[in-house]
Order: C-alpha cells, then sequence, then structure tokens
C-alpha cells in the first residue's frame, strides 16, 4: 500500500535508518557517560565507544580514525575549515578561492573572512554547474591558501572533479577543502586517492541524526592543522571543543559502516528510480533538466517546467509529495535559488524549479505516482497560466513588455 | 508555511479561469507583474456599454497559491459591478479575506493593479480618460 505522504527531499535530510538508531539509543541513558571522564567507567565506555565511532566514520572515506574531528555537523565543519584555516596559516596568506554555487554557510564563511581582511575568489560556473579548471588554476595568487569546492552541489546534484581540483591545489602547494555533505555516504569517498587535505560531512543527510558530523583534518603528506573555533576543554585534538555527542556519534559511525556497505546498492537503485522519474516528467513539452546529467549523483534532479512558478506548482501537491523549490516564494528574501542563477538560467526558469531527490527508503510505487501527479499538476498550472497561453500562442515572451513589481 | 482555508479553496477550485476576446471593443485586458518576478497575472472584463457595468471576468495567472487566490477572488468580485465600484478595489480587502500573510501581501497588490489596468485598457479603448493607478505601497 502506498503511503502518503511520500518524500522526495532527502537532499534536506534524510529520515535515520531503523538500525542507526537502535544503535544510538542505549547512549542516552544506560551508558551516558561523559567521553572525557578518565576516572571511572562510565567514561571509559562512551569513550570507547566514540572511538569505534571514529574508526567507522574514517574507514568511510579511507581516512585514519585521528583525522576525524566530530561536530554538530557540516555547517559547523565547514565554518572550521575556513575560519580555521584562515587564522592558522595567516603567515602564509590570507586568499581562499571558492564558487558561487557552494552552500551559503561557505559563501558567508568566505565574507566573515574578508572583514577580517583576507580575501577571496567565488569561480563562476558553466550553464551545466561546472567550473572551470584553467579559472580555478588562474585564481590562486601567492597568497592563495585554500580551495573550498564542494564534491557534488545540493540543489542540481552535480559532481565536481575532486581528484583535479585536489591536483592542482597540490601542484601550487595550496591546502584544498571539499564540503561532501551531499556526496559522503552515497557515492564512494576517498580522500587518499583524491588528495582531500579537508572534508566535511553530516549525519542526517545520510540516515543519520541531526546535530552530528565531522570535519576530515589530513595528519600526514601534508599535515595540515585548524585554529580552534571555540574555546573550551580542548577535545578533537584541540580544534572542536565542547563534550561530545557520544549518541550521535555513536549513530553517525553505525550510518557510515551501513552506508559502505549499502551506498552502490542504494546508488544502483536510485539511479534507476530517478532516471525514471527524470524521462517521464522530461516527456511534459518545455521541461528541462538543471545541471550536468552525466556528472551527478545517483539521487537528484533538478527540473524546470517552464511556464509554471515553482510554489504554485508545489502547491498542488504538497499534502502527498513533499519536495523542494527553488522559487522565490519559497524564501522569504523573494530571490530565486542563486544556484540556479549562477547556471545561468533566467529568473523565470529558475521561479520553475522543482529539486526532487531520493533516498534509501524511496520506492518504484512512489515514484510511479509522482511522475502522475507531477504530470497532471504541470498541465493544470499551464491551464491557468498566461504565459502558457501566450507560448501556444507563438508569442514570444521575451518580447512581451511587462511591468514588473 | 501553512495556507489559510480561503487560499487553499481558491487554489483547488480558481473561478473564472478563461480568456475573453481582447479585440472586442467592450473587453478590457490588465496584464501586470513580469515572470521574472515570479509573478504574472492576466485579468479581463467584459463591459456592458450601455450600463457601464462589468458582466463577466476572467484571469490566468502564473504565481504562487496567493497570487492564483487573489486573482480568482477579485474576478469574482467583479461580476456585477459597475466600472466605477470595480476601479475603488483596495488590496486590503483582498488582503483581509484571504488571510494573506505579510510576505504574500504583493499578491494582493497585483491583483488590484490588474483590476485597474483592465479598467484603463477599457477605457482607453472606449476613447475615456484612463483613471489615475495609485502607487502601490507594497513593491
Amino acid at each position: 500500500m502506498l503511503k502518503l505522504p511520500i518524500y522526495l527531499d532527502n537532499s534536506a535530510t534524510t529520515p535515520m535508518d531503523p538500525r542507526v538508531l537502535e544503535q544510538m539509543v542505549p547512549y542516552f541513558h544506560e551508558k551516558f557517560g561523559n567521553a572525557a571522564s578518565r576516572s571511572h567507567s562510565f567514561g571509559w565506555v562512551t569513550e570507547e565507544a566514540v572511538d569505534y565511532a571514529r574508526e567507522q566514520v574514517a574507514k568511510l572515506i579511507n581516512a585514519d580514525a585521528k583525522e576525524i574531528i566530530f561536530t554538530s555537523g557540516s555547517t559547523e565543519a565547514n565554518n572550521l575549515a575556513l575560519k580555521g584555516v584562515f587564522e592558522m596559516y595567516a603567515s602564509k596568506g590570507n586568499h581562499i578561492i571558492s564558487v558561487t554555487t557552494e552552500h551559503k554557510c561557505i559563501l558567508d564563511a568566505c565574507k566573515h573572512i574578508e572583514k577580517l581582511g583576507g580575501s577571496y575568489t567565488l569561480l563562476e560556473v558553466d550553464d551545466q554547474g561546472m567550473i572551470d579548471l584553467k579559472e580555478l588554476e588562474a585564481a590562486i595568487t601567492d597568497k592563495t591558501i585554500l580551495i573550498s569546492v564542494m564534491y557534488a552541489n545540493n540543489e542540481i546534484g552535480v559532481i565536481h572533479p575532486i581528484k583535479e581540483i585536489a591536483a592542482i591545489a597540490k601542484k601550487h602547494n595550496v591546502l584544498f577543502h571539499t564540503d561532501a555533505t551531499q556526496a559522503a555516504g552515497k557515492i564512494p569517498i576517498d580522500v587518499q586517492e583524491d588528495g582531500i587535505h579537508l572534508l566535511s560531512m553530516s549525519a542526517h543527510k545520510m540516515y543519520g541524526p541531526k546535530g552530528v558530523g565531522c570535519l576530515y583534518v589530513r595528519r600526514k603528506n601534508p599535515r595540515v592543522k585548524v585554529t580552534a573555533q571555540m574555546d573550551g576543554g580542548g577535545h578533537e585534538r584541540g580544534m572542536r571543543s565542547g563534550t561530545l555527542n557520544v549518541p550521535g556519534i555513536v549513530a553517525f559511525g553505525a550510518a557510515c559502516e551501513i552506508n559502505a556497505k549499502e551506498m552502490y546498492d542504494d546508488a544502483a537503485r536510485l539511479s534507476k528510480l530517478r532516471d525514471k522519474l527524470e524521462n517521464a516528467l522530461l516527456k511534459l513539452e518545455e521541461s528541462y533538466v538543471n545541471g550536468k546529467r552525466d556528472s551527478r549523483m545517483p539521487h537528484i534532479t533538478n527540473i524546470s517546467f517552464k511556464y509554471v512558478e515553482g510554489e504554485g506548482l508545489m502547491m498542488a501537491f504538497n499534502k502527498d509529495i513533499a519536495v523542494s523549490s527553488g522559487s522565490a516564494c519559497t524564501s522569504a528574501s523573494l530571490e530565486p535559488s542563486y544556484v540556479l542563477k549562477a547556471l545561468g538560467l533566467g529568473d523565470d526558469l529558475a521561479h520553475s524549479s522543482i529539486r526532487f531527490s531520493l533516498g534509501r527508503f524511496t520506492t518504484e510505487e512512489e515514484i510511479d505516482f509522482t511522475i502522475k501527479k507531477l504530470t497532471d499538476a504541470v498541465n493544470r498550472m499551464r491551464d491557468i497560466s498566461p504565459l502558457w497561453e501566450m507560448f501556444k500562442e507563438g508569442i514570444d515572451i521575451s518580447t512581451v513588455e511587462f511591468k514588473p513589481h | 508555511m501553512a495556507y489559510s482555508e480561503k487560499v487553499l479553496e481558491h487554489y483547488e477550485h480558481p473561478l473564472n479561469v478563461g480568456t475573453l476576446d481582447k479585440s472586442k471593443l467592450n473587453v478590457g485586458t490588465g496584464l501586470v507583474g513580469a515572470p521574472e518576478c515570479g509573478d504574472v497575472m492576466r485579468l479581463q472584463i467584459e463591459v456592458d456599454p450601455e450600463t457601464q457595468t462589468i458582466i463577466d471576468a476572467k484571469f490566468k495567472t502564473f504565481g504562487c497559491g496567493s497570487a492564483i487566490a487573489s486573482s480568482s477572488l477579485a474576478t469574482e468580485w467583479l461580476k456585477g459591478k459597475s466600472l466605477d465600484e470595480a476601479a475603488t478595489l483596495d488590496n486590503m480587502d483582498i488582503v483581509e479575506e484571504l488571510a494573506l500573510p505579510p510576505v504574500k501581501i504583493h499578491c494582493s497588490v497585483l491583483a488590484e493593479d490588474a483590476v485597474k489596468s483592465a479598467i484603463n485598457d477599457y477605457r482607453i479603448k472606449n476613447g475615456m480618460e484612463p483613471i489615475q493607478l495609485k502607487e502601490s505601497v507594497v513593491h
């Protein structure tokens, strides 16, 4: 039986895997000790659990356990990476390179660093959402200390050429950080093979709980350090103070271990379902996929349905299907998605976009239902859209004089 | 963000969706908003030239649920009104009737503008002076 509503917003957050939940429960009540308590067994038990989880997390990205710094999630990890490198390597330089389509926390951390006297360059992306590696290399100056490029984009799912970026960073003796929030646990990541120096991830995007994540900080070739951004007890090798979130960390570890085993099957199954959804919706006239289709996460598709407005469209089915939209109306700012605009999409197409992100618990039945419901909704909204009528009459919308508000 | 019952009702069952023949002398058309702002409203009125009364009103809207509801409500109000009465439509009446939150007030402003541009289109077509449009506050 199909259960409604259907959740297709797994890029926002995933439900916890019941197997993960099971692992974390004892650490709330039964094994509640502070992992930093060295004087009694309550602390020893949880310290051991944290060590084990650290191994599980490290293994997912082929890192060493000592290189995992637990944080409250990716936002904190990204802040720690950028601000921590900026402070630690102040004697070497003060310039950071990133990309216009990064998550807000990266962009805002760059602005913060600028206020502190640093500088940054944001690389533009092409109409597929990809950066130009030559531009990246050209942006490096003798003041550049860090390149930060996300592994996979959260809105359109495109995967950046991480290995190539890391090679450029290495060549110029610059550190390389990647925000792998959307990619970790979904596609194989190997920090050794890829040459990554710093990497952020978050448990709640990979079937773990909210409020826990980590920053991978390389210890060898080269040894990387970041300046702590919070003062305190000097936990996490002095890079992140604060009593460890033991249940969260245990669950994060469990989620990583499951993902390491199951991501290949998940990816194969989800990319089939995603393609089915995408191909069916592309049968609608004037619908377009945003982002480079052959370099994408297996579970994400972002589609613009021209001449219908995203929020109005979503309203037709959001009782039954949960997705997100690049439409302005979904945010308080009334600005459409800056990621889609960076791809060169006109505001009208950015307003008309819907992101579908599938997950481990998505079923084919749900996808079939979504195809039917979306097709009906787009047709219904087009029936009441003056722009669709104009298009059908052969009027070029770009020549119509509108009175913008 | 949750929508009010009334917005949902108009969205689910919009009244007066459609197109009037804009080449007819007694049809006035207002097209307001812009695709890049995420809202375009086209509102049309059909006027009885004898009585200067609106006998039919139709709309098509590209926009969010509140924009669709605002235009649906506006067209419903217009029917049977004299042109002079129709010109007094105030966007705040729409805000109240639909319980629009502050971030959606622009949808009601757009509906008011659409009504007034439709009236003016009719007036100009029929050799009358256009009515003065007040400057909308929320833009």
